[in-house]
């Protein structure tokens, strides 16, 4: 009967789908254990980003090297910093990359030593200046030594 | 046995059947064992000890690839300043990548206010990331199946499947998804997912200076996070969406949106 004709054309592509689709979706897509609604995936993705690449390396990995300098750190205001806050994510370093791209700038000093008179917030208590008063466009590294905060050079 | 006593029985026996069956289904005995989690991500932010310094941001934006000069982050830091006239404003300057380094609050469209100190009440910053939600409403919505929960409570996007259709993010409440700049699909906080599997803590964890940001497990009662959210006033974000957030907050304030 050729009006059936668009029937079976119909079934014929949605077959063709089925069987495509035995070779598209990989076996691990499926329900998992958060259950239909919120763990229908590709379980292999879970793995894909526990291999993501881990760049902030922490205090620990620049110690085994760094051990002097970690110590001057240390005994100074600024042992609450991360050495790669300022000194760039280690990667891995020294032998990729040899060098850090060291934020040395005003700028970097500002965030936390800008003078912010919020109560409520810790910031207020933090040694503060008005960046506009204080040798503007100046280098703070010039005269204060980051390693030991509480110093002058 | 006459008919009606064989239709008792027959009825009977069907509906303790059905019962059996029905109990299984509901409860699964098989799937409970598989179901328990020894762990449950959960984060902790301290609104009182954050000084806006912005660290956080740019550990973040490098440790996870997020192009450093984009608008978008996948953790930011708003600045709230709440003066005696009673008003709020508000600035996240540039994700706040680069730290909160004037007093000018940012309006927005290149204006800016000027708040002189004698006019604050209050003043404060709150740190924001991906809830990770209980029921997130990020998964319900999207059609291919390219988000998802773990077993232990992250919601992670599949770049491979991801086609780029935006619903996630309209679904957000909290507004914490967006597209990444260069692969194009959904984008997300998943509390740094490669680093806390590894022992390590979250990027945005290690670089906070005044350890106002703490990542736990909620399954472990003895973890000093889950002691904290256990036995102090703490506070969500949008708790009337019924996402039923896992990001914790101490000092959060109803100016806070």
């Amino acid at each position: 009967m050729h009006v059936l004709r668009p029937l079976y054309v119909v079934l014929a592509l949605a077959g063709m789908i089925l069987i495509a689709r035995i070779f598209v979706v990989p076996e691990d897509f499926g329900i998992h254990e958060k259950g239909y609604m919120y763990g229908w995936y590709r379980k292999a993705n879970e793995e894909e980003w526990k291999a993501f690449k881990v760049k902030y390396q922490g205090k620990e990995y620049c110690q085994d090297c760094h051990a002097q300098l970690e110590q001057e750190v240390r005994s100074s205001r600024h042992n609450i910093i991360e050495c790669e806050n300022c000194h760039g994510p280690a990667l891995e370093h020294p032998s990729d990359p040899q060098k850090l791209t060291i934020d040395r700038s005003r700028e970097l000093c500002l965030r936390c030593h800008t003078y912010l008179p919020y109560p409520t917030s810790k910031r207020s208590e933090i040694k503060g200046i008005d960046p506009n008063q204080h040798n503007p466009g100046g280098e703070c590294v010039v005269c204060h030594n980051p390693h030991q905060a509480s110093k002058p050079r | 046995m006459n008919r009606r006593d064989f239709l008792k029985f027959a009825l009977r026996g069907s509906a303790a059947l059905a019962l059996a069956k029905g109990l299984d289904e509901i409860f699964q005995p098989a799937a409970l064992p598989a179901s328990w989690q020894p762990v449950r991500w959960v984060f902790l932010v301290d609104t009182y000890k954050c000084i806006g310094c912005g660290f956080c941001v740019k550990a973040c934006k490098l440790e996870n690839e997020i192009p450093f000069e984009a608008n978008v982050s996948r953790t930011w830091v708003e600045r709230y300043v709440v003066t005696k006239e009673g008003k709020v404003f508000a600035d996240t300057p540039q994700e706040a990548r680069n730290g909160f380094i004037t007093d000018r609050v940012d309006l927005g469209k290149d204006r800016y206010r000027d708040i002189p100190k004698e006019k604050i009440d209050k003043a404060f910053f709150v740190p924001k990331l991906c809830n990770q939600c209980e029921k997130p409403p990020c998964v319900q919505v999207c059609p291919v199946g390219a988000t998802y929960q773990t077993p232990d409570g992250v919601v992670l996007v599949d770049r491979q499947w991801c086609i780029g259709c935006g619903y996630c993010i309209m679904a957000c409440p909290y507004g914490m998804r967006f597209f990444h700049p260069v692969y194009h699909v959904a984008e997300k906080c998943n509390f740094c997912y490669h680093r806390i599997n590894k022992g390590m803590k979250p990027a945005c964890v290690s670089a906070c200076p005044m350890e106002a940001r703490k990542i736990g497990n909620l399954k472990e009662p003895e973890d000093p996070v889950t002691k904290i959210i256990r036995t102090q006033r703490v506070e969500i974000h949008k708790g009337e969406y019924g996402t039923k957030p896992q990001v914790y907050y101490l000092g959060l304030s109803e100016e806070v949106r």
